[in-house]
Order: C-alpha cells, then structure tokens, then sequence
C-alpha cells in the first residue's frame, strides 16, 4: 500500500505519504466546506443578529432570535407538521410499502410491470408531484368527480382549503410519491432473505402470518430501520413537495420547519431570524438522527462495521 | 379471469402448500395491487389527456376524454421559449453537478479506501455527517455567499452547492467498491511506474464504472427534480431549470388549466424516459445507497 522513494530521507517520504491522500481530498474537501460547513456555521452566527441581510452585521441580539423562534405559535405549529408526517409516515406509510413489498416478493406474471409503475413517482419531481395533485384536489375536480362517482361523495372535502385536513391530504400525495421508494427498499432487502427459510416454515405447519412475524420481519429488520430512517429524516427536512402544493398555506396550516424557513428568511428577508430557525432545524436533524443510530440502528452498523473489516 | 388461472399455475405448489384458499387470496391481492397501481397511473395520464382538452372542457367535466384531440396546447408550448430553456438549464446544472460531485468524491473517496495516513476515519465522519445536514439550514448564508461572489443567477451557483450536498453520499458509496479493487493491481501499476493518480485515473476509475455509473445517476436525478436551490439563485425565467418553470408557468396561466396540464406533462417526458430506460440502474442505485447509507 505504502508507496515509498528509496532515494528520498524518511522524513520527506513520510510527508508526501501523508500529503498525499489530503491532496486527494483537497477539492471535495474546499466543494464540501465551502457549500456546506461554512454556511451551516454561517447560519449560527448569523442567527444572533437582528439582521436583514443588506446592512452590515453589527445588530447583536444573542439568543432573542432563538427565544422568538420558539416562542412563535406559526413556528409550532410547523415543528408540529412535520412530526405529524413523521408519525404518519412510520405507522401508515411504511407498514403499506412492506405489505406492497410482502406481495411483490412472490413470482408472478405482472410483478415487474407493477415494480415499474409503484417506483414511477420517484422519478417525478416534487413540483410536478405538487401541481399535477393540486389540480386534482380542486372542488369539484378530478378526485371529488371520482369519489361522487362510486358513491363516495359525503366523502368530499375541501382537499387543500380546509385547514384541519390539508396536512392528511398533504401525507397522501407524500405517500404517493414515496412509498415506491420504501417499497424497493425492502424489496431489496426480502430478496437478502433465503428461500429456504420460508419453505421450511411452511413445511412445519407455520401460517403465512406466523412466517411473516416471527421469520421475515426479524430478518428485515435492518432494512426496516434504514427506511425509517429516511422517513424521519425526509419528514423533518420536508419542503419541496409542500411548497408546490400549498406554500404552507392556507394561512401556515401546513406550513413546516422549512417552508416556515424560506417564508421568514428569503421572502421576508429576516437572515437574524431565520438562521435561528436554520439552525433549530439542523438541530432536529441532527439530534434525532445521532439518537436513532446510536440507539436503534446501533446493531445494524455493528454489524456492517465487522463485517467490513473481515 | 385468464392472468388468474395462469398466475395459479405458475405458483401453485408454494400457495397450494401453505394450504390456504389460494384463488381466494390470490383474486384479493390482485384488486388491491391493481388498484394501487390504478391511483398511480391516473394523476399521470389525467395530466397528458387534460392538456388535449380545453380549459373549459375541463372545468365543466373533469373527467372525460379528449373530444376532440387538441395538440394546440402542446405545440404551444414546443414553439415557445420558456419549455425549451427551462429544459436546456436543468441539463446544464445537472451535468454540472453529476460532474463535479462524481469527481471530487471519487478522488477523495480513493483516498479514504486505499491510503493510510492519521485522521482517515475522522475525515470520513466528517463527509459521511453530511448526510444528515438539511440543505435548508445553510440556504440563507449561501444566498447571501452567491450573491457576494456573483453566482447568484448563474447555473453555478445552483450545481456547487448541490455536488457539495451530494457528497456525502457518493462517498459513502464509493468507498467501498473502491476499496474492494484488488491491492496486487496497485502494485503492479506502481512496479510499472505509474503515479498513484495515473492508477486512479487510468485503472481505479474504469475498472469502478457501475459504480460511477450508480452514484451518476443518483446524483442526477436529485439535481433534475431539485427545487430549493433553484428557487433560492435563480430568479431569471432564462435561468429557469425545469422545476422553476412548471411552478411559475403554473402560476401565471393559473386559469388556463390544459395549457398547465400540457406544459406538466411535456415536463415529466424527460424523467420518464429516463426512468423507462435507466430503470435497473437507478433501483439497483438506491437499494445500495441506502442500505450502505
């Protein structure tokens, strides 16, 4: 591995050694901290002004941004949003993409053509996801139409209006979208699972429910975990898709940690305040992402570490 | 009734095992797996049969056929300017971006698989951390960076902090594929006086092209669909990537429903293709993404 000059002094070659591989590094390393470090760091100082983004920066409130942040009901009621997403995602969206996945495991004809269209909408842009939905969800379009249709009409709502639904009507163009995506994910993972292990089972009498309990799920569990993982972290970061579909409205009632974000700090260029809810948001990231794989996901990378080092 | 009795056949044995009502359970998933795919298709080809209609049509039956066919929407929209720039600049900032992130991370990823020198797995915590950062929290300082550097409207500044978001997880892709490419090839390559970046130029790098080709793709199709950024640097409607200009093409014919269906549907041709085309790799991608990631 160690590629050394016989001529050069040990020192030297022990230097290039070293410098070597930072060399290599230096572009990702200038792309990544320059995009991505700096201004997560930026955001922390910049969140003790009370700034505007033009002016110089001379403002100093120390934690007051922070304080109102929290303090803000809109501000609530968005970190709310996306822990109700969250929760909707793990115990709705989830448990349907491992059912789909369930079935999609067996051989039978048509299994590939249904792969295909259940993983399309990943490939569509959430804009496109957004307009396409609301211009179904309109009252009196396409869904409402369909619902009257099979005699579902008392069922109609106002899909993106109505304050005290829009966030469930959000969830179902979210799980429209993405549940392919969990789908394949476990797809992947049942095809880890041998054969033989289901077959046997079978012959000793278990029921197809008693495999899928004590057999399959168990053996799924790391794929399970890195889907919900996704999922949180999708959740907590939530934008593109609400702010095609409703730009957090109406009146912030779906509005989310990040839609709340743009709307403060670009569009109503408070830098001061919004880095504060920036840096809230990298914070919920962060802490609820170190927690999961410290705490649930410990195993699975324990398990991924040895396995590389043999 | 005849995919039912040909799907009994085929898996007989397992389902006639298990001994439950197997024609029962087979007709049961087959409705609920059919109309799934049913909820998935309609918004799809809704948004193309709606941008052969007309606005009027559609506002007073929602749904129903074409009738008659009209192209005018979607020649409309090919004969102007907005669809075809829009198109233009997402492929520009993707390749831009595809390049750039696939680039950078390779030669640092070869660095964190095949060197060993102090801090290498510090380094890579520090990359791999990336992936939990929400690009959202660093928008408002790269706003306020772009614009100080001038990169504010300019594809640029979309596809750098977009490679630089990427990162992370090409990375954590590359690293272990790199790292598999047998140690005796790198010896021999250094006996035959290559550097170690001819070795990873001209053996490393075509010897790891599904791979690349991997995080490519990953990486291509988050830059195609992506939304924030765009939103945040590019305010010009010539600088529009093809997210911008469904989202303002949508508001400004806000009334004119074909004519958004039509410009829609025109928008998601290129991602289905691609999709059609691309479709083992773009899986095969992200199965192993995210179960490494």
């Amino acid at each position: 591995m160690t590629a050394t000059s016989s001529t050069a002094p040990k020192a030297r070659s022990r230097w290039r050694e070293w410098s070597l591989p930072f060399l290599f590094m230096l572009p990702a390393l200038l792309v990544y901290g320059l995009f991505v470090l700096v201004p997560i760091a930026q955001a922390a100082w910049f969140s003790l002004f009370d700034w505007n983004g033009l002016e110089p920066l001379n403002d100093f409130v120390g934690l007051d941004n922070y304080a109102r942040v929290l303090n803000d009901t809109v501000f609530q009621q968005a970190a709310w949003h996306n822990a109700l997403i969250v929760l909707l995602s793990l115990f709705v969206q989830i448990p349907f993409a491992l059912w789909l996945a369930l079935m999609l495991n067996n051989r039978f004809r048509g299994r590939t053509l249904l792969r295909l269209i259940f993983f399309a909408p990943y490939v569509i842009s959430e804009v496109i996801t957004g307009v396409v939905w609301r211009l179904l969800l309109y009252p009196g379009g396409m869904v409402d139409q369909g619902l009257e249709s099979v005699g579902g009409g008392f069922l109609i709502h106002e899909w993106l209006a109505d304050r005290s639904i829009v966030m469930f009507t959000l969830f179902a163009v979210i799980t429209w979208k993405y549940f392919g995506f969990h789908m394949i994910i476990m797809l992947a993972g049942l095809q880890g699972i041998p054969r033989e292990l289901e077959e046997a089972a079978a012959i000793d009498g278990a029921s197809r429910r008693q495999t899928v309990r004590s057999i399959i799920l168990p053996l799924l569990g790391p794929t399970i975990r890195v889907s919900v993982f996704l999922s949180i972290i999708g959740g907590v970061q939530l934008f593109d898709l609400v702010w095609a579909t409703t730009r957090g409205g109406p009146a912030n009632a779906s509005a989310t940690m990040a839609t709340y974000l743009f709307d403060v700090g670009i569009v109503r260029t408070r830098m001061g305040y919004g880095s504060a809810v920036a840096v809230i948001l990298f914070i919920v990231c962060l802490v609820v992402a170190v927690a999961y794989v410290r705490l649930v996901m410990r195993r699975d990378t324990d398990g991924a570490m040895t396995a590389a080092e043999n | 009734m005849t995919t039912s009795t040909g799907r009994t056949t085929q898996a007989g044995r397992r389902t006639f095992r298990q001994g439950l009502g197997p024609a029962l359970s087979s007709a049961a998933r087959w409705i609920v797996m059919l109309a799934v795919a049913v909820v998935i298709i309609v918004p799809i080809v809704y948004a193309f049969l709606g941008g052969f209609r007309t606005t009027g049509a559609i506002r007073k039956d929602p749904v129903a056929l074409p009738d008659p066919w009209m192209v005018s929407n979607y020649t409309d929209i090919l004969e102007s300017d907005l669809f075809w720039n829009s198109l233009r600049n997402s492929l520009i900032v993707s390749v831009f971006t595809v390049v750039i992130v696939v680039l950078v991370s390779a030669l640092a990823a070869y660095a964190l698989a095949r060197f060993r020198f102090p801090g290498r797995e510090t380094m890579f915590t520090i990359f791999a951390l990336g992936l939990l950062f929400p690009a959202a929290a660093a928008i408002l300082p790269l706003y306020v960076l772009l614009r100080s550097v001038g990169l504010l409207n300019n594809p640029m500044g979309v596809a750098l902090p977009q490679a630089a978001f990427g990162i992370p997880l090409t990375i954590i892709i590359l690293r272990p594929f790199f790292r598999a490419i047998p140690v005796e090839l790198e010896d021999a390559a250094s006996i035959d006086g290559c550097s170690r970046f001819g070795f990873f130029w001209r053996v490393l790098l075509p010897l790891s092209r599904p791979a690349l080709a991997t995080v490519g793709i990953l990486a291509l199709v988050g830059s195609w669909n992506a939304f924030l950024l765009p939103l945040l640097i590019l305010g010009g409607n010539d600088q529009w990537t093809l997210p911008l200009g469904v989202m303002n093409f949508t508001q400004q014919y806000s009334q004119d429903l074909a004519l958004v269906l039509a410009f829609t549907s025109l928008s998601m041709v290129p991602a289905l293709l691609f999709y059609v085309i691309a479709e083992r790799q773009l899986i095969g991608g992200l199965t192993s993404g995210a179960i490494k990631g």
